[in-house]
């Protein structure tokens, strides 16, 4: 039992399955970008080349900086990542998993980025972990809305029970209220993962890299991982929840679907400034989350 | 173990620009190198924008007594190991400013630099050149 559960958290689907193909998945977005941009692009290895270098480099701690919540926060940031992985990919055979935790997890890893950012004792951090932290209570509340929807629809908010309902009356998102939701977890997942319209707490042309300036060696490689297994596990979820789960082969078109329009929208738009995405995501996406959950109640 | 540093350290040189006193022209020559029409991506040079991510200093301009203390902070804030790449003359041998008073000298005398590429300002071609037979040196 345990050896078993160890096994889930660090082989399969868990760390190294979700670690390894996310970086792939780092590769594939490198690459459509370098294809936008007429150009050729990073080999496939890359990804693997880049964490491997980071791995074998001196790791600094800055000078004053508190070490252990320096050096901790970023563990967090991808221990919260692979259980939240774990706990979808199992709910999907065995677990019962619950949305509420895994709503929680997925809140760690902005918490990893701000606690990292506070903490390393460089005023562009600092303004980068306070843009996070804005962002953070900006695309929440939309994605919250968002995922009532399937909740109020099957009526549970337990995993199984909206894979079960989407399998009896198909998927959520054939639904005016679905498509609605979809569009508006997109928007979130695409702040999530820090892309480019709202990649606003990493702004490289104002604050250089962030919450993540002051990390180098196997720190910044452990934000790096936390960021592929997110770039993985986000579409993911968006497939559970709206798009019928991911027993079927569909799912590889309907992952490559999302994750390209990931893609193109990070390539096609300039970045916004805080309070334009605060507005944006409040205002424009939060009212649409309202009327998704008034149609989702009324059954459309 | 030290062979997959070097393997590393090969495939993915991240870079960071030290704008040390230059008179521009070879900072926007390096800039020149990062666009598409270059493509540097493909060997995996990334250019990132803080030195504790970078492995190799690109170092542009004459040193001077002001530019010193800053230039050689950043080379201790950045991880080892480090390449250190002296681009254009002024950086390689001072150029025409060799003689002034507040010039303290070529960058070798202060950091352990690996490639000298000189040139004023030296082609992006040039530039790419001399990345990668600092590279394949390793
Ligand atoms: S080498 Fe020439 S172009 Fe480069 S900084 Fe010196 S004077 Fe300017």
């Amino acid at each position: 039992m345990i050896l078993k559960a160890l096994f889930n958290f660090l082989i399969f689907p868990g760390f190294l399955f979700m670690v390894l193909f996310g970086l792939f998945l780092t590769w594939i977005d490198r690459k459509v970008t370098a294809r936008i941009q007429w150009r050729k692009g990073p080999p496939i290895y890359q990804p693997y080349a880049d964490a491997l270098k980071l791995l074998l480099k001196e790791t600094l701690v800055p000078n004053g900086a508190p070490k252990f919540l320096f050096l901790f926060s970023p563990l967090l940031g991808l221990v919260g990542v692979i259980i939240a992985g774990v706990i979808l990919l199992s709910s999907q055979f065995s677990f019962t998993g619950d949305l509420i935790v895994i709503i929680y997890l997925f809140a760690l890893p902005p918490i990893a980025i701000i606690i990292g950012g506070s903490s390393s004792k460089n005023p562009l951090s600092a303004v980068g972990a306070s843009r996070e932290m804005t962002l953070y209570f900006g695309y929440e509340l939309p994605f919250l809305l968002a995922l009532l929807v399937p909740v109020i629809k099957s009526g549970s908010i337990k995993i199984s029970q909206i894979l079960l309902y989407q399998e009896n009356f198909g998927p959520i998102l054939y639904s005016l209220s679905g498509v609605l939701a979809f569009i508006i977890a997109l928007f979130s997942v695409q702040a999530k993962l820090g892309f480019v319209p709202f990649d606003i707490p990493e702004a490289e042309q104002e604050i250089m890299a962030g919450p993540l300036l002051e990390y180098s060696g196997v720190s910044l490689l452990f934000f790096k991982l936390m960021r592929a297994a997110l770039l993985f596990l986000l579409p993911i979820f968006l497939i559970i929840l709206f798009w019928g789960g991911i027993k079927t082969p569909w799912v590889i078109l309907k992952f490559l679907f999302i994750l390209v329009l990931l893609i193109l929208l990070k390539n096609t738009n300039p970045r916004l400034r805080i309070d334009q995405a605060l507005k944006f995501f409040w205002i424009i996406l939060g009212l649409l989350g309202v009327v998704a959950v008034i149609l989702a109640f009324n059954r459309l | 173990m030290k062979d997959l540093r070097v393997w590393g350290l090969k495939k993915s040189p991240w870079v960071f620009h030290v704008a040390a006193a230059s008179c521009n022209n070879c900072d926007i020559e390096i800039l020149d190198v990062l666009t598409p029409r270059f493509d540097v991506e493909r060997f995996g040079i990334v250019l990132v924008g803080s030195p504790r991510h970078a492995d190799a200093l690109l170092v542009t301009g004459v040193l001077n007594r002001k530019s010193l203390p800053r230039v050689l902070r950043v080379y201790e804030q950045t991880p080892k190991p480090c390449l250190v790449i002296a681009v254009g003359t002024c950086a390689c041998d001072c150029h025409m400013f060799k003689d002034s008073y507040n010039v303290v000298g070529p960058y070798d005398r202060h950091l352990p630099v690996d490639v000298y590429i000189p040139g004023c300002p030296p082609k992006p071609e040039a530039i790419i050149a001399g990345v990668v037979k600092a590279l394949s040196k390793l």
